[in-house]
């Protein structure tokens, strides 16, 4: 069949399953927006690049499919950094395709020529530099194969503009020849066989559930493993809702800002199994003090991962969707009765301490995510901004459904929540989104609430408005003297620049507003942004300061009204 | 910190270097020396690299370069017997006086004279580093002005493991 380079690109991504594709078009990629109009795919004009990247992202952490976003050369391609440094640190399966200046003029610093597969190498799994539309099929090809196997990742495909409108004979191949990438096909009955002998001879065994568990569908087999063998779990802050909060065995995140009795569980393992997580310095706290006395097993898909930040006991390379079903029938049905009473009671006892954190008259974030769980009662995707709004929807919201939560865990990306709830709500229209947002990571890409709009998805944004960056400004109060350098934020009247965008907006300043406040947004038929004006100063408790060991973590202070 | 000698095997595509180099100043790696070329089977180039580190940084070396997707094979040969060369082309200042010095050094060590201009002549010297780093040290005195090193290349010796010399 005769194509164009551009019709190529388009026929290519109608042939992997794509439906939608969130861009911004340009000079370098006048020719693939020409040929768009006849291809099946619906394009969501972005309002800026790193928007598209983190909307695809968005759109692949919801579905588990493949996001697909496009930039024009030179500023248009380099706006899409961040959000393909983002998608690489949470290892979410993300196409870019970029357009370049024509092949004879690259090399010259032509007008708006970047060299963007140098950029961009360190930040995504893989990519290319297309200057033969000979090659264009099996680059599309093989870029969506590598951004969906092994461990997911973003793949940027940079394509010549000339390229683009050179007509070839297109035939999609129907398979990769890829004799350097390499997904893992050892032998795991040996391996497995050790873990479940560890998890025999464990009293106090501990699963940390991580990212890898959703990004390979695994939350079934997690469950049946992790009943089976009586054993609690925490989760990653991309772990949450790897399993059902509600869950007698899941404990939620642990961590920097995780409840004091998931910290104490980590402490106290003997027995600890990583699934899909890689032992980032926000879930171990101080290296040397992780894991001590627990023989550590590690189950990923990427050796790379193995003994990188902790040396472990015991490694299982595989993907989670066949090693977890395969280890099951290993391990050996288990009360587990002193070790789970013990973490009850630390639970007991940090519900007290800690969770409590809202009993008081005045607006605090904690209490508007709460209402939010209530409202909706968790039947929502949350799409959480990063910093102190993050920590507080993760703790606060208790969360029970697969891809229930969608954040910037890696990179911790301000800006995120929005541009990423847009890809959410694209690729599930019948969910309802909520974002939970600071004013600081939302003035990054306030500019999208024009594609809301424009597209008119029935998002619910909900800004926790505290007049700091917030995190940094906690930061400062703890362990910098409380010098507040460069923290506090002017932000505008959020509700009429949502009103300017054509969608409705509130502001709310008391906490008996919050609930009818929640209940509206969520009767209105479209989006709403909801401006909650909280108090300035709160903190995220529980912390483990930074360098510190799991274990001392500095509690929730008691309230007056408690 | 010990050196390790890793041998990668990579598609002799545009950019893959870039992407190995890339990848050792990212990671923090410390290369010492770098060699690449065609290996025996077409389109496939051949790198020996020699990096600073303790095992358990090399392990990840290897782990993140076998990531690469151009990159078809990694061995770290540092353990096993292996031929290790490099070679080295010396110009150094040798008036009339000085030549059949030189000479006499140069065949010491098996080199070879590649060139005589006026005032300086050219040594060629393939072996070990350390045999290379010696007649450069004896070299020096005579003054060196121009020096070139290909570093390091590798190859694992076949049959029975024996890590005896042939040179």
């Amino acid at each position: 069949m005769k194509l164009t380079g551009a019709q190529a690109v388009w026929e290519s991504l109608v042939r992997e399953g794509v439906d939608t594709a969130f861009g911004i078009s340009g000079g370098a990629v006048i020719h693939l927006y020409h040929a768009l109009p006849d291809y099946p795919i619906h394009h969501v004009l972005m309002r800026h690049e790193q928007g598209a990247a983190h909307a695809a992202d968005g759109y692949a952490r919801a579905t588990g499919k493949v996001g697909v976003c496009v930039a024009t050369s030179g500023p248009g391609a380099t706006n899409l950094v961040t959000g393909l440094a983002n998608a690489q640190m949470d290892s979410s399966p993300v196409v870019a395709i970029t357009g370049q200046v024509a092949t004879s003029v690259i090399g010259t610093d032509a007008f708006q020529e970047v060299d963007i597969v140098g950029i961009t190498q360190p930040i995504t799994k893989h990519n290319y530099l297309v200057t033969d539309v000979a090659d264009l099929a099996e680059v599309m090809k093989e870029a969506f194969y590598i951004a969906r196997t092994g461990r997911p990742g973003p793949v940027l495909v940079d394509i010549a503009k000339d390229v683009q409108a050179a007509e070839f004979d297109f035939a999609y191949p129907d398979n990769v020849n890829l004799p350097g990438y390499f997904l893992p096909r050892e032998d795991l009955s040996e391996p497995l066989a050790r873990v479940a002998q560890m998890l025999a001879e464990a009293e106090r065994p501990l699963i940390i559930a991580g990212h890898g568990v959703v990004l390979a569908n695994a939350e079934d087999h997690l469950l049946e493993l992790v009943e089976k063998a009586n054993v609690p779990v925490i989760t990653t802050l991309l772990g949450i809702s790897t399993m059902p909060e509600t869950h007698r065995l899941c404990l939620g995140m642990a961590g920097m800002h995780g409840e004091a009795y998931t910290n104490l569980a980590l402490s106290e393992a003997d027995l600890i199994i990583s699934l899909g997580s890689r032992f980032d310095d926000r879930l171990t706290g101080k290296l040397d003090q992780f894991g001590n006395g627990a023989r550590i097993v590690h189950v990923d898909i990427d050796p790379a991962e193995v003994d990188k930040n902790v040396t472990v006991d015991a490694a299982v390379i595989g993907d989670l969707q066949e090693v977890l079903p395969a280890l099951t029938p290993l391990v050996e049905q288990r009360e587990r009765e002193a070790w789970l009473e013990r973490i009850q009671e630390w639970r007991h006892d940090s519900a007290t301490r800690d969770i409590v954190g809202h009993e008081t008259d005045e607006l605090v974030p904690q209490y508007v995510v709460r209402q939010i769980w209530e409202a909706t009662r968790g039947e929502v995707i949350m799409v959480s901004d990063v910093g102190q709004n993050q920590m507080w929807e993760a703790q606060y919201f208790t969360h029970h459904r697969r891809r229930g939560l969608l954040s910037s865990g890696g990179l911790g990306t301000m800006g995120f929540a929005l541009p990423a709830a847009i890809g959410a709500q694209m690729g599930r229209p019948d969910e309802q989104v909520w974002v939970t947002v600071g004013d600081g990571g939302f003035q990054m890409n306030i500019q999208e609430l024009a594609t809301v709009a424009q597209e008119r998805l029935p998002i619910k944004i909900a800004v926790l408005n505290n007049g700091y960056l917030g995190m940094v400004r906690q930061w400062q109060q703890l362990f910098f003297e409380g010098r507040y350098s460069g923290t506090p934020l002017l932000g505008p009247d959020f509700a009429k620049v949502a009103e300017a965008y054509g969608i409705p907006g509130f502001t709310i300043r008391e906490k008996g507003e919050v609930v009818s406040a929640i209940e509206q947004a969520r009767s209105i038929d479209g989006p709403v942004l909801i401006d909650f004006v909280v108090e300035q100063e709160e903190n995220v408790y529980p912390m483990v300061a930074p360098g510190a060991g799991v274990r001392d973590m500095i509690r929730r202070p008691h309230r007056a009204a408690d | 910190m010990e050196k390790h000698t890793l041998i990668a095997l990579m598609e002799d595509k545009p950019g893959v270097l870039n992407r190995v180099s890339n990848l050792f100043r990212r990671r923090n790696y410390n290369i010492r020396s770098l060699s690449v070329g065609h290996s025996e089977t077409q389109d496939i180039s051949r790198m020996t690299v020699v990096v600073d580190g303790d095992n358990r940084v090399v392990e990840q070396v290897v782990k993140q370069l076998s990531k690469l997707i151009n990159v078809t094979d990694v061995l770290d040969v540092t353990d096993k017997p292996a031929v290790i060369r490099e070679l080295a082309l010396v110009k150094v200042k040798a008036g009339a006086g000085k030549r059949s010095e030189i000479i006499e050094l140069a065949q010491v060590f098996r080199g070879r004279i590649v060139d005589v201009g006026p005032d300086s002549m050219t040594v060629e010297i393939t072996g070990a580093e350390d045999r290379v780093n010696s007649l450069v040290s004896l070299l020096r005195p005579y003054g060196i002005e121009e020096l070139a090193r290909t570093g390091r290349v590798a190859m694992v010796r076949s049959g029975n493991g024996s890590n005896g010399t042939y040179d």
